[in-house]
């Protein structure tokens, strides 16, 4: 009896160490596997993305596409920590600017420099746009798409509050939102409680009435994000804010949420980048969103503002390249990035192209104001939560959110962004 | 057949003489835990021992920690206002569970556990919540707090009664606490409910009758026999209900993401936000070892403290 137990149990040890060392098969010689991480959840745009791994894996027998799709915050939160444990999928969505920074700091990205000087792969891109993916002079990634925060309003809405022309500057646009309250309309659909719809708030106005020269200073170190203009731009968002232009309950808000009022015509205006036509699209009931009724408008002037009225906020996505991915992983990466690829995502109105030639394809007239605009900004600022370290683009959406729900004063904010910007960026 | 037996026996005298009983008793013992101890080591300490170790440092999570900074994660820990906050929140999250959800649980649990007609198919319905997964059970109170009368159903619900204006929910911060107590009382008051009914099934029935005979009433039977006989009980549940609240997480960190502007923020969402939205792992490591540091202090204290006879030991 007993000497079976001891034997039992040498067996339960072996077999759990057994199990830890069994081999992994052995890859067949020239089978590649790519894996690839988008957030594209609309269907016609999944659609898309399969599409071209289909025509590629079609071309190429031996290489197979695993595709991953995710919702915008799952992706990032999944991100964090994929790329703690050093395992980075092949090809991903991203944004460049900070974040990306810091993944190719740690050596987690493929340096694709020499891919790109090859057969001019380089110039078929738009200069500022790949811009976001390099830094310290290599290339990381490719952008696919390149727009600009600007004001989606609901035509019939306005029309409804008797506006006859979208606002031109701030004092306008607050007198606007008064006269959609005053006739039972939301003026504003705001996601609270993911923080970067109202960051976008905060930043646009420092850019009006900053311009160029005082992001530069503060983030230079020369200047700071308790200069003038920052507390200024909380103090007109107070303005605002003290207005109540938001829907009930916006503090507990998503971007979804926000999307939802937006595109089923509950609220008339909402700051967004150039993807909200298709999440409006895609959450709206009828899966149509605003269709005709959509207005487009850039962020009004601020009167005294030192920025110009062509300033633009804005960004794209784009695809990183992780560390550990086959050679064909840049080879695919070429062939949905291509003028025809391009001109297809434009169609849809998933990507405001970035690839020369594919401009044209544009179906959205409000989407090509957007690319025109962004094209001809004279400064055109990344978002500041991509711009800056994660940890103070981190910090200005918590306290951009501070100053929405009346918690925090527009100098508190300011010096709270001080502080992470003062041990961050060095 | 004899023959070996009688092999054996040699076998065994012989390694008596070499190992005593007592220590090959020990060794089978050693042997079973190993295959525990191995997991325990490798998935409880050693990550402890890592988190103490990146405690100390300025690390962003890539790469090798270099920065020391020594225990000045800890100060800024201790003497923000954020962190202190929510601290608050997990005590707020203590109190109200020890004062209405443990107590609703009990009186559920006696109601359940004897005489109530279809006891069977309440306990289930009252168990239930508590076998949902937290992402689901948030996600669904989620649509229900949904501050558009049109999509929430709570809003849906209120705006029929006259007068009642819909409420923001988990958009207010004064709210907010309260509907995730509901939340976390809804998903938990079962497993709770089903220990006091185990502890119920343990109080023999001769001294209920007893006292019934003494002429005791339903209301001194339950203060005199049921509560004191099932203190044990009681005891357990209270110490998992402390635990369980202070490290509550995924509730929160989907329902509100520890917000609006931090009114709901927990100990453990504030270590997420810093260790994997800031990227600040060195100090989302010393937030780590904080929470194990408060948790393990009411553990001890708890166990030292509330040491009392058990009445039912021996039956």
């Amino acid at each position: 009896m007993r000497k079976s137990i001891l034997f039992l149990s040498l067996l339960v040890v072996l077999s759990l160490v057994l199990a830890a060392c069994q081999p992994t098969p052995a890859p067949e010689a020239e089978k590649v596997r790519i894996t690839w991480w988008h957030i594209q959840t609309k269907e016609e745009e999944r659609a898309l993305w399969q599409k071209l791994a289909d025509e590629y894996m079609a071309a190429h027998p031996n290489v197979t596409i695993e595709i991953t799709w995710m919702e915008n915050e799952a992706f990032k939160a999944k991100m964090t920590t994929v790329m703690q444990s050093g395992n980075p999928p092949d090809l991903f969505q991203s944004w460049g600017g900070g974040v990306m920074n810091e993944y190719a700091k740690a050596g987690l990205l493929k340096d694709i420099t020499a891919d790109l000087d090859k057969d001019g792969w380089r110039d078929t891109f738009s200069p500022g746009a790949l811009g976001a993916y390099s830094f310290q002079g290599k290339n990381y990634g490719v952008p696919r798409d390149m727009g600009m925060v600007g004001f989606w309003y609901n035509k019939d809405l306005f029309a409804q509050a008797g506006i006859d022309k979208p606002p031109a500057t701030w004092t306008e646009l607050l007198d606007d939102v008064k006269k959609l309250k005053a006739a039972g309309i939301t003026p504003i659909a705001v996601g609270g409680k993911d923080k970067w719809p109202g960051a976008f708030w905060w930043e646009y106005l420092a850019v009006r009435i900053g311009g160029k020269a005082a992001f530069d200073a503060a983030y230079s170190r020369t200047g700071a994000f308790t200069d003038a203009p920052f507390v200024e731009a909380g103090k007109k968002l107070q303005e605002l804010v003290a207005l109540e232009p938001f829907q009930d309950g916006f503090l507990g808000a998503t971007w979804g949420d926000e999307a939802t009022l937006m595109g089923n015509g509950k609220a008339a205006m909402d700051l967004m980048g150039q993807w909200a036509p298709g999440a409006f699209a895609d959450n709206s009931v009828d899966k149509k969103g605003l269709g005709d009724k959509a207005g487009w408008f850039p962020f009004p002037t601020v009167e005294g503002g030192a920025g110009d009225p062509a300033d633009a906020l804005g960004g794209g996505n784009g695809w990183t390249v992780g560390k550990n991915a086959p050679p064909e992983t840049v080879d695919f990466l070429k062939y949905i990035s291509s003028v025809d690829s391009q001109r297809e995502q434009a169609k849809i109105g998933l990507s405001v192209p970035v690839v020369k030639g594919a401009e044209d394809a544009l179906a959205d007239p409000l989407l090509k104001i957007v690319q025109q605009g962004a094209a001809a900004a004279k400064y055109f600022q990344l978002y500041y939560d991509q711009a800056m370290p994660p940890a103070v683009g981190s910090v200005v959406n918590d306290s951009v959110q501070g100053l929405f729900a009346g918690t925090m004063t527009p100098e508190q904010a300011a010096q709270a962004i001080e502080d992470s910007a003062k041990q961050e960026i060095k | 057949m004899e023959t070996a037996s009688a092999s054996e026996g040699v076998l065994d005298s012989s390694r008596q003489a070499r190992f005593p009983r007592r220590v090959q008793d020990n060794l089978t013992i050693v042997l079973f835990l190993l295959p525990a101890l191995v997991l325990f080591l490798v998935f409880v300490v050693y990550p402890i021992l890592q988190s103490l170790y990146y405690s100390l440092f300025n690390w962003k999570g890539f790469g090798p920690a270099v920065d020391f900074v020594g225990l000045d994660n800890f100060k800024r820990i201790l003497t923000d206002r954020i962190f202190m906050k929510a601290v608050g929140n997990g005590l707020l999250i203590v109190v109200l569970s020890l004062t209405i959800q443990l107590p609703l649980s009990l009186a559920l649990a006696l109601m359940v556990g004897r005489d109530l007609p279809g006891r069977a198919f309440f306990r289930t319905i009252f168990f239930m919540p508590y076998v949902f997964s937290e992402v689901i059970t948030a996600i669904m109170w989620l649509f229900l707090y949904n501050p558009d009368p049109e999509r929430g159903f709570i809003n849906a619900v209120l705006i029929l009664i006259p007068g009642v204006k819909p409420q923001p929910w988990l958009g207010s911060p004064t709210q907010v606490m309260g509907c995730l107590f509901v939340v976390l009382t809804w998903k938990y008051f079962g497993l709770h409910m089903l220990l006091y009914m185990a502890g119920l099934q343990n109080i023999p029935q001769e001294i209920e009758e007893a006292a019934r005979i003494d002429g005791a009433n339903r209301r001194q039977l339950i203060k005199y026999i049921t509560l004191p006989l099932l203190g044990s009980t009681i005891r357990t549940s209270v110490y998992l209900s402390v635990l369980g609240s202070l490290q509550v997480f995924a509730l929160v960190w989907i329902m509100t993401l520890g917000g609006p502007v931090n009114a709901s923020e927990v100990m453990a969402t504030y270590m997420y936000r810093f260790g994997f939205v800031r990227f600040w792992l060195g100090y989302g490591s010393a937030v780590a070892i904080v929470m194990l540091l408060i948790s393990l202090a009411f553990s001890v204290s708890y166990q030292r403290l509330v040491r009392q006879p058990d009445y039912l030991s021996g039956m």
